[in-house]
């Protein structure tokens, strides 16, 4: 079997005389015998040689595709070696929160500066220390806006349905009422949105690009929002904030989303990164850990967790929230990502996205699959068409490609990242011709 | 240390990407005025910058870190390896189910081995740390009565030992709490309890063994007060490795528990996260849990929803690669492994406190589990040092500081977990150096008082961070 | 411990002034030295409703949250926005530091007088 403990059974021997205990059993002497369990029911344990194995085994089972034009909350980006390197340091990777200052200022700094740079995104005052993910991001940051006359959420039909999902369910722990905006012509319907909107919308949450990758008219519903006293919560994804306007020169109150396409692998959906950020007005409200700059008693710099009286280990059955752990790592990893990229790179990345995005719109619509919505796009799009998504997508699997989403069986949701390379977009072009051939 | 922002300098850059190879073309819509004020460093000096950082971060595979309830043991480097395997991390999370069928694997025979591990029948992966899962855990509650009709349950019981999460996640279902005060041996008082509970008892959240390191002994009374009340039973996980493999929540008669996987099965905590907080269920509840349910035979196995699910507790099947490290550990310690850990969390519990109790007082100094907790009470009252005072003074030892003013119940806590991962020779040196801060208390407390002395940094000032908060680099045209 | 002997005091710790109508509520010496250095208030909005014994408030340190209680039923009028920028008024000037206004009085709790406050104040330091 594998083992993790250290002592040998003759120090056990010894330590248990010394602790006063005659057995193993005199250590449990408080739980009932009748709950005592003799043997697990599980197979024997395993020499970590033997475990690697199974464990490869398993993930040989899965396909990884060499070419990937699927989006849709999770995206494929390259990942700088640096990134990787630094992050899997040890001292990074087995820290708990930073509780004593003294000896966690690398930790610390690593986060206050990630913090500074969502708020350079975001174009935003304040940003927390990280929630679990996207999806949550959102429904921490809708219940932010709920207030004792406004206690409606009102939710874009045009984003991600998993987001959506996550923010009902968080709605339904308080039974907040949420009402969904109907879309049209894939985008936000600014008539359903103006209907909706009353004395008591919290807020509006709306992604920038949404769903479909469409890029909604941000400023016509920020002043609609805005007019009606309500929140604006903008879901984003990071990346197209290297070239799109912020969310805070919207007027938004509140900006939130999936950080993992700053240098998280897709890893079947997690660990992820949820940002959020948010107005001077709202810092308080934030949920979560943030990391604060301050001095010590010599007057040297210092960064400490703050404003911790907001959070649950203190204010516990009245705290905004029960998030007490954030995703460090990921946001040291987002943080190195920026950092390697600078601001050149990340407007590069979008640039590149957008682009090939746009090459490929071209290139399906000449194979016969028409883009279903003549919007602005950032790197997502979808094509709708009479050939069966599942053929199409079956035959691009063949090849070692993994096609876009497929919403049904006429439309599919394609994404372009700096991955895809102008000869696999010719390629999948191809392969759609043939099959609709 | 520098900040990031102070390094580098305009123009330099890292050399990422290749150039375009097709035409550029910007989306159609309003652009941002300004870049970002990102670094921009060479790759030399993001490198140097981040292990400078690094060199200021203490981690449980640097050296000891007794952090109670927090289950600090040794991360195995195995672990690491799997979890950086590319046939998981390059999978997308939407791909079709016959494309991952190494992933669904994964997540089944994680589920199989945490419900015999805990005597549950279902687990979802889908929450991303404790909170997350006991949110999940009481919207499991909330489900099951919801559905019956049984409107009247508006109130959850949390002992006032319980992690602040507790009473949190409560409210975040819309519950009322109710505190229930322990008694003087630190375990739920039973009289109490019976008081508490009626017909508006949605249920019972409770850590056991509890955060005073004690196993409630009353358990099956306790779980058959609140069922015959009408309400459910939710076990907080946090203090699992205390038992794990001797005795289960779902014999004490619990319907939900939740784990952490960045505790009892050793993945990493990376400095505050990704965690990973899976939520076992019995039978009855498993028709309500989010997200999906992996089903089906092996070569064959679907995601599908479960019946009743309530929804999604973030997106996709949760943190998947943290998974993948909590199966490796799973796999390799098997039947005869689990046992051994909470043998010896226990006993090495056991055997610090046997040698420490002479000069620290303990809250409670027998039948204690996986940690202890020392009160420093008396010493404060006396005007002598604080668990304040005695935790920055390990600090200069190069050890990292127990849980401080946790459990609430206790004045001047200091929660002591060694965990399993730790050999006799650590504790002895640790036992000795308590011993030696505890003489030089006596002797000269003001010295203690003025500790760290050797850390990067002194005490900071919380109460001016507090006060004007600066959260973010002010770049060289802001001031404050 | 400084008690002024123009006001009233209630058991949990806030002192009471009337004049011109309104009520005036904040806390005693006693309370913020108790408390120690004070980061941030939470205070209601001017309309909100008083009830005895209900808490209107709260005030945050650094690790702890305590909430501030009513000594009248009533209705808030006037909110002292300006602790919410110098919380540490309330450590330094305690009877300065006024948190409310309230109108409309309907009920009010009994109250302490400086002297009886005083020795209030010292059984329970006592107790500690």
């Amino acid at each position: 079997m594998g083992t993790f403990v250290v002592n040998t059974e003759q120090e056990q021997k010894q330590m248990l005389a010394a602790a006063g205990k005659s057995s193993f059993d005199a250590l449990f002497a408080t739980v009932p015998d009748s709950v005592k369990i003799d043997h697990l029911n599980l197979p024997e344990g395993m020499s970590e040689l033997e475990t690697a194995a199974r464990m490869e085994g398993m993930a040989a089972q899965n396909t990884v595709y060499r070419q990937i034009f699927r989006g849709a909350g999770a995206y494929h980006h390259y990942i700088p070696a640096v990134v990787k390197r630094v992050t899997g340091k040890e001292e990074f990777l087995t820290a708990y929160t930073p509780y004593q200052a003294e000896i966690s200022q690398g930790v610390l700094q690593s986060i206050f500066e990630y913090q500074t740079m969502i708020c350079e995104l975001t174009g935003l005052d304040c940003a927390n220390a990280s929630v679990y993910d996207g999806a949550t991001a959102a429904a921490e940051a809708v219940k932010m806006c709920v207030e004792k006359k406004r206690t409606k959420i009102l939710v874009a039909q045009t984003a991600q349905p998993e987001t959506v999902s996550v923010i009902r369910t968080y709605a339904f722990g308080k039974d907040d009422p949420v009402q969904m905006i109907a879309e049209k012509d894939g985008v936000l319907d600014p008539e359903a949105l103006k209907a909706a909107l009353a004395e008591d919308s919290a807020c509006l949450f709306v992604q920038q690009p949404n769903y479909y990758g469409n890029l909604e008219d941000m400023d016509a519903i920020a002043a609609m929002v805005k007019e009606a006293g309500a929140k604006l919560v903008m879901g984003c994804n990071p990346v197209s904030l290297g070239l799109l306007k912020t969310p805070g020169a919207y007027g938004a109150d509140i900006a939130c989303g999936e950080g993992q396409p700053l240098g998280l692998p897709l890893g079947f959906g997690g660990p992820y990164l949820g940002f959020m950020a948010c107005t001077e007005k709202m810092m308080r409200k934030l949920p979560g850990r943030i990391i604060g700059e301050t001095k010590d008693h010599d007057g040297n710099k210092a960064y400490v967790l703050t404003l911790q009286a907001r959070e649950q280990h203190i204010r516990r059955e009245k705290a905004g929230s029960n998030i007490c752990s954030n995703e460090a790592l990921c946001a040291l990893t987002a943080a190195v990502y920026l950092s390697a990229m600078g601001p050149e790179g990340l407007k590069e990345v979008a640039k590149q996205c957008s682009s090939k995005a746009h090459y490929l719109q071209k290139v399906l619509a000449e194979a016969g699959l028409q883009a279903r919505d003549a919007k602005p796009f950032f790197h997502e799009f979808v094509t709708v068409s009479e050939t069966p998504s599942s053929k199409i997508l079956e035959a691009l699997r063949e090849k070692g490609i993994l096609g876009g989403l497929p919403l049904n069986e006429k439309e599919i949701l394609w994404c372009a990242t700096e991955l895809n390379t102008r000869q696999a977009m010719d390629e999948v072009a191809e392969i759609v011709k043939e099959v609709r051939a | 240390m520098k900040t990031v922002f102070e390094w580098g300098a305009p123009g330099r850059r890292c050399t990422i990407l290749p150039a375009l190879d097709v035409e550029e073309q910007l989306p159609e819509a309003p652009l941002r005025d300004a870049a970002p004020r990102l670094p921009e460093m060479s790759e030399t000096e993001v490198s140097r910058h981040y292990t400078e950082l690094a060199g200021q971060v203490f981690g449980v595979n640097n050296g000891f870190y007794p952090l109670g309830s927090c289950t600090m043991k040794y991360n195995p480097s195995v672990n690491e390896e799997m979890a950086r395997l590319p046939g998981f991390t390059g999978v997308h999370p939407l791909q079709e189910d016959e494309t991952v069928q190494g992933c669904l694997s994964v997540l089944r025979t994680a589920e199989e081995y945490l419900c015999e591990v805990t005597g549950m029948d279902a687990v979802t992966f889908q929450p991303a740390a404790g909170a997350h899962g006991e949110f999940t855990g009481l919207l499991l509650i909330k489900s099951y009565h919801t559905e019956r009709g049984d409107l009247k349950r508006t109130k959850m019981i949390v002992p006032d030992s319980a992690h602040g999460t507790n009473p949190a996640t409560a409210t975040m279902c819309g519950y009322d709490v109710v505190n229930l005060a322990s008694g003087a041996d630190g375990l739920v008082d039973l009289e109490a309890l019976r008081a508490a509970v009626g017909e508006d008892t949605a249920g019972l959240m409770l850590t056991n063994p509890n955060t005073c390191g004690l196993f409630e002994k009353d358990i099956l009374e306790i779980t058959k007060i609140i069922h015959e009340a009408g309400g459910l039973v939710y076990y907080d996980g946090a203090n699992l490795n205390g038992i794990i493999g001797v005795a289960r929540p779902g014999d004490m008669g619990f319907d939900c528990v939740h784990m952490n996987l960045h505790k009892t099965f050793s993945t990493p905590h990376g400095g505050g996260g990704p965690g990973s907080g899976p939520v076992g269920c019995k039978e009855f509840l498993a028709k309500y849990l989010p997200g999906h349910r992996v089903t089906g035979d092996t070569g064959a196995l679907r995601r599908e929803r479960a019946e009743q699910c309530l929804g999604d507790m973030r997106a996709f099947d949760g943190n998947f690669l943290v998974v993948v490290r909590a199966l490796t550990y799973l796999l390799m310690l098997g039947k005869e492994g689990l046992p051994e850990i909470s043998k010896n969390a226990v006993l090495n519990a056991n055997y610090m406190m046997s040698q420490l109790k002479d000069v620290y007082p303990m809250a409670f100094d027998d039948n204690v589990y996986h940690e202890f907790v020392i009160t420093m009470e008396q010493s404060v009252k006396r005007g002598g040092v604080s668990a304040m005072d005695i935790a920055k003074t390990l600090l200069d030892h190069g050890m990292h500081p127990p849980t401080m003013y946790f459990p609430l119940i206790v004045h001047e806590a200091l929660m002591v977990e060694p965990t399993e991962t730790e050999s006799k020779e650590t504790l002895d040196e640790v036992i000795r150096v308590m011993k030696e801060i505890h003489e030089e208390a006596q002797r000269d407390p003001e010295s203690i008082k003025a500790s760290p002395k050797k850390a990067p940094i002194g005490r900071p000032d919380e109460v001016t961070a507090a006060r004007n908060p600066i959260i973010r680099y002010r770049f060289g045209e802001e001031t404050n | 411990m400084n008690t002024p002997g123009n006001l009233k005091y209630s058991k949990t710790h806030e002192w009471v002034k009337t004049e011109g109508g309104l009520t005036e509520i904040g806390i005693t010496d006693f309370a913020q030295d108790a408390l120690g250095d004070l980061v941030f208030v939470n205070l209601p909005e001017a309309g909100d409703t008083l009830s005895v014994g209900e808490a209107f408030a709260d005030v945050e340190s650094v690790k702890a949250v305590s909430d501030i209680y009513s000594p009248v039923s009533g209705t808030v009028a006037e909110v002292n926005d300006s602790l919410l920028d110098s919380p540490e008024s309330i450590n330094s000037d305690p009877y300065g530091a006024w948190f409310i206004r309230a109108s409309d009085v309907t009920a009010t709790e009994d109250l302490m007088d400086a002297e009886a406050y005083e020795a209030f104040c010292e059984e329970e330091a006592a107790k500690e």
